[in-house]
């Protein structure tokens, strides 16, 4: 056990023996360390302004993110290091590259977004040279602007590399002194820590994670926060203990087992998408609009599944490919595991197949094979950074272009889980692949669902995209000239 | 290159007015550097208050227990009405229907019922949600169908406007129709939430940092709630985090709440709402329904107009009178009706009190001119540009608003026809209907819709303003005026105008914090007038002092008055040029007075409201907007391929700050027409309280092509200052266009012959149903 928290706030090593475990880096920039540079504008990682850029060692190599500070508890930035808007002026005072492209192009009007814009663009130009424009746009979907129209902050993006080369930026420079200081603070220890607002553990390993989660069955497990953060900082919820995830490395790998990948529950939002892109490109667009990158960053596909929201995005798709969920708890000898099929983990309306002590290890996904068709689509109010209207992930296995034999229809916002339509798939077995197929098909969607109206669409618009989408997965296998997506991924590869 | 180089020359010869200058914060912006009123360090002692609101829309407040909220860690102190010295109203329009704390009915879910001041703001919002409260809860309005439903209930005048005998015109008429159309609100969604906060001073003074765009307003109101006169307190503002008309009277509660803590403790209070509070609590852009009736012919041109544009205000008045009275202003768009009536309805809800929303009330009135244009269009066939086209305002009588007002400025023909050129919207349309036919799923749409919108304040005495300048010995110049910075670019602007009139650099111009200190009495940085007003109160106050340095130097270097120039750089006195520090320095030492106040109220304006009659006016700016989009007739959902824009900003004073405006308002006015939807439950709970659920564009929602210009060789033919127009507001108001490229997508499924009468917000829900429709309706 280690009791002292450790992390470096640009190059200052900060070291904290008590603290609230779920204290956000927000309010302890602004109200403790008094840098004000980072804004509250949500205050639940929608908006972007409290942008700042974490850097955690991936396998041994720097690699830099940028989160919302506003719903990242503190103490899980162990072993990190935190950079904020205030570190990127140079010691002369002269402008960071991208603070000085957002000033040449006018990208700040009232400024109050602006340090978030800086800090994701700031992160883009730490990771890629020369970003198209949809990379830009992908990496400031999780930031919000209400006065430029995002057409000047767009160009700055475009403009600073143009300043100053990237390879001369400074934070590249200094990469491997960081990446041996965070080194040097990454040990095997559990941290804990305790103050009056509850206890806060970080285990480095998967069995100091099952002991802890058996000792502490009502723990909450904390991984990218994405929507725990919002517990507190909008239910006012007091969470005690807390288990973040994130220091076990081994929880963070994907490997590939032939037949399917293993993704480790902490593997984060990019990687699962990378890893998932190679199985098909709809996975790749499906994943591409995964909250705003900031959100995709801290995220994990074991927090999207565990935490069992009913419009989650990953577990239809993932239950159409027939996944499968390792659980893991301290047993007799060990770590003790059980495998079960993904949709029979989802029991009921944030209710799940987990035990008290139990904690998700792994999901095992399972690769395309030859003969197998896979859709998937998500429809929202906005295409980027919102929660599904609907989502819908489709797979049929057809024998050498013949019937139907096997059908998995898997939707989310349609009940209160994640849910495949059983009679939609009745509907298509042992038929060809057309639209009397689909037709058939659609008429029985009624049959499998009863969904809800509200905010985000009516029940009667939900019905129709679920089965419009059937309608969809068939013109995009059988006429692929045909043009069906208005944006993203497969609309630009589709016209350039 | 070339260009460039001479545009920079004329620069340099004529001073910073006209010149692309950034904004003056925006080193600071991306620097994190830039203060907002929670950045600032906290003055001792200072304690948070947090807001307890109802849980019901509408009903009796029967009993408030506040024991668990007293007892509740940190807290140092619970308010409710009863701790209020002075008067329980902030009603902005004096209508005394706008309690601070409610004390026995309700009208809203949201509505504070009282404030608990705590050491910190996490304890006193923990503390805010342990009330108990009891009521007799009742049914409540929640929308404009059961405000009508419950006998239609007003909470301010409704306006008439009417010209001509519209019964006898609309009888005459060839042809008729009638429909109605849903257009939604907005929430401002201002990245920085509301803010106050307040200091207590000896005697009664009180000194508030608020985020507001009325500094004097929240002055009378603290004034009024503490019972102190206004001179006791000040209100200073050195920049918002975003306003759009959501600071202009919503600002008011949370500076009383401060101050009255304030006063009772005798230490600083801070207030701010978390970001779903503020939306609960706090008024939005007002939702209509226009109800209408058109006569017209089969040229498409109309005879006469009758249209009721009923309002959701909420639970008080706030501005929706004026707002209402907007939308009427603009039921003309750009279009000459022979004979026109027009009503508002500004009717009583239970939900939060809409308030200005950039454009107030002027865009949805704009939005119904383009449905009737549309309706005309599919009715008789025509090309809607054409219908447009045909009913513009022009000559031989055909010049006169519904409120009787001459358009003399009109430059729309131009405008939308250099527009049609540049873009080659006619071309492009022909080549998206035979796109479309070859494409069963996606569709596309184009239009293309003019802007005309008036500037002034309709109350006419808010044309005022002042400036504060005061020039220092070593040459330095401080200036103060009554607007407000919320990123509009309005004090870069105004400083540009006071280093041009001194003819020095701007870097010589220090731009001060607006605080009801210095420029007493001012008007609500509000109605695009910033500029406008504000410039020339300051070119005022530089023209007092120049007046003086002139007589001085004239009796100081013996020459004429009329041969001293300031010059860029320098000031020639005859012959001789010298620093104008140096002519400070000199005028110093004989007691020239080198301060000054600024003072300018708009002429020509006049409004009787009554009679529906007058000049409300002082010019109209113009613009006109192409927007081309992708629709999937699978799903509804859509994409904005590309936007042409042409807009007229006079002679602009700052292009690259014009242009942001442009840019800005139109992609605000493009999510207030598509993906934005305010919904509430019905138990009256707004269910769209935060960002996940209340979707403003993002970054990948802008057009993919962008071309905004403004248009050139127009100066305005009023003298505005540097003749220059009013660019706030009436860019949002382009993106109509976008609403009307969506319905042009949707009719192509039925080969354009059905009108779509698409709703706003067109979210892809609203847009596959006005497919669906239409599909159905031209199989028949």
């Amino acid at each position: 056990m280690r009791e002292r928290l450790r992390f470096l706030l640009g190059d200052e090593l900060v070291e904290i023996d008590r603290c609230d475990p779920t204290l956000t880096v927000l309010d302890w920039l602004r109200l403790e360390k008094r840098m004000t540079g980072s804004k509250e504008g949500c205050a639940e990682g929608d908006c972007g302004a409290c942008t700042v850029v974490v850097g955690r060692l991936d396998r041994g190599r720097l690699r830099y993110e940028a989160v919302n500070a506003c719903i990242r508890f503190l103490p899980t930035l162990d072993g990190c290091q935190l950079l904020t808007v205030e570190h990127l002026k140079g010691d002369d005072g002269s402008l960071h590259p991208v603070q000085q492209a957002m000033v040449e192009c006018h990208g700040s009007q009232c400024g109050f977004c602006t340090p978030g814009f800086v800090m994701s663009l700031f992160a883009l130009r730490l990771n890629e040279a020369e970003p198209s424009i949809s990379r830009i746009e992908d990496a400031l979907a999780g930031n919000l602007c209400r006065c430029t129209g995002y057409e000047p902050i767009i160009a700055a993006g475009r403009r600073m590399d143009e300043i100053a080369p990237r390879e001369t930026d400074r934070f590249l420079r200094e990469r491997e002194v960081i990446a041996a200081r965070l080194a040097a603070l990454n040990d095997a220890a559990t941290l804990a820590l305790e103050d009056e607002g509850g206890r806060f553990y970080a285990p480095a390993t998967v069995e100091a994670l099952a002991e802890l989660v058996a000792a502490h069955p009502q723990t909450t497990l904390v991984a990218g926060a994405t929507d725990v953060g919002l517990w507190v900082t909008k239910a006012m919820k007091r969470l005690d203990p807390v288990i973040y995830l994130g220091r076990i490395e081994a929880l963070r790998a994907i490997t590939d087992e032939g037949d399917h990948l293993r993704f480790g529950a902490m593997a984060g939002h990019i990687d699962v998408r990378a890893a998932l892109a190679t199985l098909s490109p709809q996975l790749d667009e499906l994943m591409r609009r995964f909250g705003g990158e900031q959100v995709r960053n801290a995220g994990t596909i074991g927090g999207n599944i565990a935490n069992g929201s009913p419009i989650g995005d990953l577990p239809p798709a993932l239950i159409a490919l027939d996944s499968t969920l390792v659980l893991a708890q301290r047993g007799r000898a060990g770590v003790e595991r059980r495998t079960i099929s993904l949709e029979s983990f989802f029991l009921d309306y944030r209710k799940q197949d987990r035990r008290p002590a139990e904690f998700v290890e792994a999901v095992l996904v399972p690769k395309l094979a030859p003969d197998m068709l896979f859709h998937a689509s998500k429809v929202s109010k906005r295409f980027d950074e919102d929660i599904s209207a609907v989502c819908g992930a489709f797979r049929l296995t057809r024998h050498a272009d013949g019937p139907i034999s096997e059908a998995r229809l898997a939707y989310g916002g349609m009940a209160g889980i994640p849910k495949r339509a059983a009679a939609a798939e009745a509907a298509l077995i042992g038929r060809p692949w057309d639209e009397d197929a689909v037709e058939a098909a659609i008429a029985a969607l009624a049959r499998d669902f009863t969904p809800l109206s509200d905010m985000r669409a009516s029940a009667d618009y939900r019905l129709k995209i679920a089965g419009n989408l059937l309608r969809r997965f068939l013109i995009e296998t059988t006429q692929p000239q045909t043009e069906t997506r208005v944006a993203g991924l497969l609309a630009e590869a589709a016209h350039g | 290159m070339a260009d460039a180089r001479r545009k920079l020359d004329i620069v340099a010869e004529t001073g910073p007015v006209g010149s692309a200058r950034i904004h003056d914060s925006a080193p600071k912006h991306v620097a994190g550097e830039a203060f907002y009123i929670d950045d600032i360090a906290a003055p001792e002692g200072l304690l948070h208050a947090y807001l307890g609101l109802s849980g019901i829309a509408h009903g009796q407040l029967t009993s408030l227990d506040l024991d668990a909220v007293r007892a509740a860690p940190g807290v140092v102190s619970v308010l409710t009405a009863a701790d209020i010295p002075g008067a329980n109203d902030i009603s902005s329009t004096h209508r005394h229907d706008e309690p601070v704390f409610a004390t026995d009915r309700i009208l809203f879910h949201g509505q504070p019922l009282f404030a608990v001041v705590a050491e910190t703001r996490e304890q006193a919002r923990h503390a805010a949600v342990l009330a108990k409260a009891e009521y007799a809860e009742e049914t409540p309005l929640l929308d404009i169908a059961a405000a009508r439903a419950a006998g239609g209930r007003l909470v301010t005048d409704p306006l008439k406007l009417e010209r001509g005998d519209v019964a006898t015109a609309m009888a005459a008429s060839p042809r008729r129709l009638k429909g109605a159309m849903t257009i939604g609100g907005q929430e401002h969604f201002y990245l920085e939430s509301q803010i106050a906060l307040a200091i207590p001073g000896e005697d009664e003074d009180m000194t508030l940092l608020v985020s507001t765009q009325h500094p004097s307003e929240v002055q009378h109101m603290v004034a009024a709630v503490l019972g102190v006169g206004s001179h006791a307190v000040t209100v200073e503002v050195r920049r918002m985090g975003g306003g759009f008309g959501g600071k202009e009277t919503q600002a008011n509660l949370f500076a009383c709440v401060a101050a009255i803590a304030a006063r009772k403790l005798k230490r600083p209070v801070k207030l701010r709402p978390d970001r779903d509070d503020d939306m609960a609590i706090t008024g939005k852009r007002h939702d209509f329904v226009c109800d209408y009736e058109i006569g017209f012919d089969d040229e498409g041109r109309i005879h006469a107009l009758d249209a009721v544009y009923a309002a959701r205000c909420g639970w008080n008045a706030d501005l929706s009178g004026p707002v209402t009275d907007r939308a009427l202003f603009h039921m003309d768009n750009c279009y000459f009706y022979p004979a026109v009536r027009a009503r508002s309805e500004p009717l009583f809800t239970n939900t939060c009190s809409n308030t200005a929303f950039r454009g107030f009330g002027g865009p949805q009135g704009m939005v119904g001119a383009e449905r009737f244009i549309e309706e005309v269009a599919y009715a008789t066939g025509l090309d809607p540009l054409e219908v447009r086209r045909r009913n513009l305002y022009g000559g031989g009588g055909r010049d006169v608003t519904p409120y009787h007002q001459t358009v003399e400025d009109n430059i729309a023909a131009d405008v939308i026809a250099e527009l049609e050129r540049r873009c080659d919207y006619q071309a492009r349309k022909a080549d998206i209907r035979e796109a479309n036919r070859a494409s069963p799923i996606v569709k596309r749409g184009i239009a293309l819709t003019p802007v005309k919108f008036g500037i002034s304040f309709t109350a006419t005495w808010f044309n005022q303003a002042g400036a504060l300048v005061h020039v220092y010995t070593d040459g330095t110049v401080a200036l103060n005026h009554g607007g407000t910075e919320m990123g509009q670019g309005l004090y870069i602007k105004v400083a540009q105008v006071v280093a041009q009139a001194f003819g020095i650099g701007l870097d010589q111009v220090k731009i001060t914090a607006t605080t009801t200190g210095k420029v007493p009495n001012t008007s609500a940085t509000a109605a695009s007038s910033g500029s406008d007003l504000n410039g020339m109160a300051a070119l005022d106050a530089c023209e007092t002092i120049k007046k003086r340095l002139r007589e001085f130097a004239a009796k100081h270097w013996q020459v004429e008055a009329e041969d001293i120039a300031f010059l860029p750089g320098r000031v020639k006195i005859g012959a001789r040029e010298i620093a104008f520090k140096d002519l400070i320095a000199a005028a110093y030492m004989a007691r020239v007075q080198l301060s000054a106040t600024g003072f300018y109220a708009t002429p020509k304006i006049h409004w009787d409201r009554k009679a529906g009659r007058g000049h409300p006016f002082y010019y109209f700016a113009y613009g006109a907007a192409a927007a081309e989009v992708a629709i999937d007739t699978l799903t509804g959902e859509y994409r904005v391929e590309r936007v042409d824009i042409l807009h007229d900003c006079g002679q602009s004073l700052n292009p690259a700050i014009d242009k942001g405006q442009i840019e800005g308002g139109f992609v605000q006015g493009m999510g207030w027409l598509t993906t934005e939807e305010l919904v509430w439950d019905k138990k009256g709970r707004l269910w769209t309280h935060a960002p996940s659920t209340y979707k403003i564009p993002v970054a990948s929602d802008r057009p993919r092509v962008f071309n905004v210009h403004l248009l050139e060789n127009a100066p305005n033919r009023e003298p505005t200052i540097h003749r220059s127009k009013a660019v706030g507001e009436p860019p949002l108001m382009l993106a109509i266009s976008v609403l009307h490229a969506l319905s042009d997508a949707v009719a192509s499924v039925g080969d354009h012959r059905i009108c779509p009468r698409l709703d706003a917000p067109a979210t892809p829900e609203r847009v596959l149903d006005a497919v669906e429709r239409v599909r159905a309706e031209a199989a028949r």
